[in-house]
């Protein structure tokens, strides 16, 4: 993974990812050659989103600060926001900024889902920040972020 | 793994107005597109690229994959429930499969 | 000290040289020696689960959590379907298996006189397909073997390992122990040098374990799969550049009595998750 980063290096950063749904599979697709992700990409991803860099709070990200296994690495995550039927969490989009894609994950959530949180398990290529974008219907936006270190297995790697 | 079957744990009852959990698991090798084959060749993507939870016909959660999330993808999120129902589950493949699950809830 | 730890002393100097090997408090898992483990340690015996991070077990804890649990549920399924020119189930010789498989897997390898050698939960499946349901064998590292090898042994959960190693089962018993001890590979290292004389230690940026065999087939984070104790021999014989043996042979089904043995008194923890 390292060697790819160092020969194969950002030469285009074009973030594919559409927010809202439709085009989003088809974006996600890697493309060998295009960028590999880092923090301008995952900040163009946020803007895209957005627009502006929200503050750094609002979002808890719960991911170990020692990843045992980077193919495996459990993420929970919760927006401190109502969600009535007025103003609720609609959308929270999780980025990676030192995988191949920036792009991990958007929840797309309604009042009905009660509680702007889930959690699943994603894979890192080695240390970096995840970040977890929360977008409200009133277009507020927040973020939180976490430094996830990858180990080098000894027997295990 | 040949069958591609889900696991979910909801609850079988709540009370109206409860927020209740739900965690579901599907086996799937989750395939990146950016590994390769023993001849060198590039292993093509195949993902689990998107996940419908509705409850009575409507859409209350869903997630956009990429292929950063793990191989056997697991959520786990919430619902709050108003009435008795079902829940209904839908994991989206790249090859155009669709796997689904459901549940049943008695709110009371 | 024996010549052969001397040479690992010597080896070990070399490893922390490189800074491959390190002593002190693991980083990567919590500090073992200051927590509670309950029923997974049992006096110095500690299960792989103690010498896991916190994520990793909770992921095991719940086995709404733990992947391999989709494969047990297709063993469950297999449990119950009829196969091979007898067209007979599992569950028509064995029955309900919460109740028929309850321990089964605590006893396993066990010495079988038709068999004139040990068999392992895997080998009695196929023996059962073979001669009983007249079947196909499955393959080894099949989701459909290792689905149902997780299903038998997890009914078994909770229970203490107690394998027998005198009897028929000794020489065999013997034959494993030899193998563990043995020095192989270009690293020219026996098992006992990383999971007895360094167990605790760090190996790069990983505690070494005691190579405890009570959760297996386990789900592995690297594998990103359900694999077999068989399998977990062969990735270690590799690692210390040893050529591996075949699934299912008599090396390891002797050296599974043998590691089996080591953990007598633990619980079995099958399908559990490992990283």
């Amino acid at each position: 993974m390292t060697d790819a980063r160092e020969t194969g290096g950002p030469s285009r950063r074009t973030i594919l990812l559409t927010i809202g749904g439709t085009a989003v599979a088809a974006g996600l697709t890697a493309v060998p050659g295009l960028a590999w992700a880092d923090e301008a990409a995952v900040a163009e991803a946020i803007k895209g989103m957005v627009g502006d860099m929200p503050p750094e709070s609002g979002v808890t990200l719960d991911l170990p600060e020692i990843a045992e296994n980077g193919n495996t690495v459990p993420l929970s995550f919760e927006v401190d926001a109502p969600m009535s039927g007025d103003v609720y969490v609609k959308d929270v989009m999780v980025l990676a900024d030192g995988n191949p894609s920036p792009d991990v994950a958007v929840f797309h959530f309604t009042p009905m889902s009660g509680k702007a949180a889930a959690s699943t398990r994603l894979r890192l290529a080695g240390t970096q920040n995840v970040v977890a974008v929360a977008q409200l219907s009133d277009g507020t936006a927040m973020m939180g972020k976490k430094q996830v270190k990858v180990t080098i297995g000894g027997c295990g790697g | 793994m040949a069958t591609i079957r889900p696991r979910v744990k909801a609850p079988r009852k709540a009370s109206p107005g409860e927020v209740v959990e739900i965690k579901t698991l599907i086996n799937h090798s989750m395939e990146s597109g950016q590994r390769k084959d023993k001849n060198g060749d590039p292993i093509p993507r195949q993902i689990i690229n998107k996940f419908v939870a509705a409850f009575n016909g409507r859409e209350f959660f869903t997630v956009d994959l990429a292929p950063a999330i793990s191989a056997n993808p697991y959520l786990s999120f919430y619902a709050k429930v108003e009435e008795s129902g079902e829940f209904t589950f839908t994991w989206h493949d790249d090859d155009g499969s669709v796997y689904e699950d459901s549940k049943s809830i008695e709110v009371a | 000290m024996t010549t052969a730890n001397k040479a690992f002393g010597l080896l070990s100097a070399g490893l922390l040289g490189l800074g491959l090997l390190a002593t002190g408090p693991a980083n990567a898992a919590d500090d073992g020696t200051r927590i509670d483990w309950g029923p997974y340690k049992v006096d110095e015996k500690r299960s792989g689960y103690t010498y896991a991070g916190a994520q990793t077990r909770a992921m095991q804890d719940d086995e709404f959590q733990n992947p391999a649990f989709l494969w047990l549920e297709r063993g469950m399924d297999l449990w119950e379907t009829a196969d091979g020119a007898a067209n007979t189930s599992c569950a028509d010789c064995h029955g309900d298996a919460e109740e028929s498989m309850a321990g089964v897997a605590t006893r396993y390898p066990i010495y079988f006189d038709d068999w004139g050698k040990l068999m392992n939960i895997e080998q009695r499946i196929n023996w059962c397909r073979e001669t009983q349901m007249q079947a196909e064998p499955l393959k080894w590292e099949s989701d459909a073997l290792l689905g149902l090898t997780a299903f038998v042994k997890n009914q078994s959960k909770g229970m203490p390992i107690d394998v027998a190693v005198d009897g028929p089962a000794a020489p065999f018993f013997e034959q494993g122990k030899a193998f563990y001890e043995t020095r192989r590979g270009q690293l020219d290292l026996a098992c006992t040098h990383c999971h007895v004389d360094n167990e605790g230690n760090l190996i790069r940026a990983e505690t070494l374990s005691q190579g405890q065999a009570n959760g297996f087939p386990t789900y592995r984070l690297k594998w990103q799969s359900v694999g077999s104790l068989h399998r977990r021999f062969r990735g270690c014989n590799r690692n210390i550049r040893a050529q591996p043996y075949p699934y299912g042979s008599d090396e390891y089904t002797n050296l599974e009595l043998y590691v089996t043995w080591r953990g007598n008194g633990l619980p079995v923890e099958s399908p559990s998750v490992r990283k």
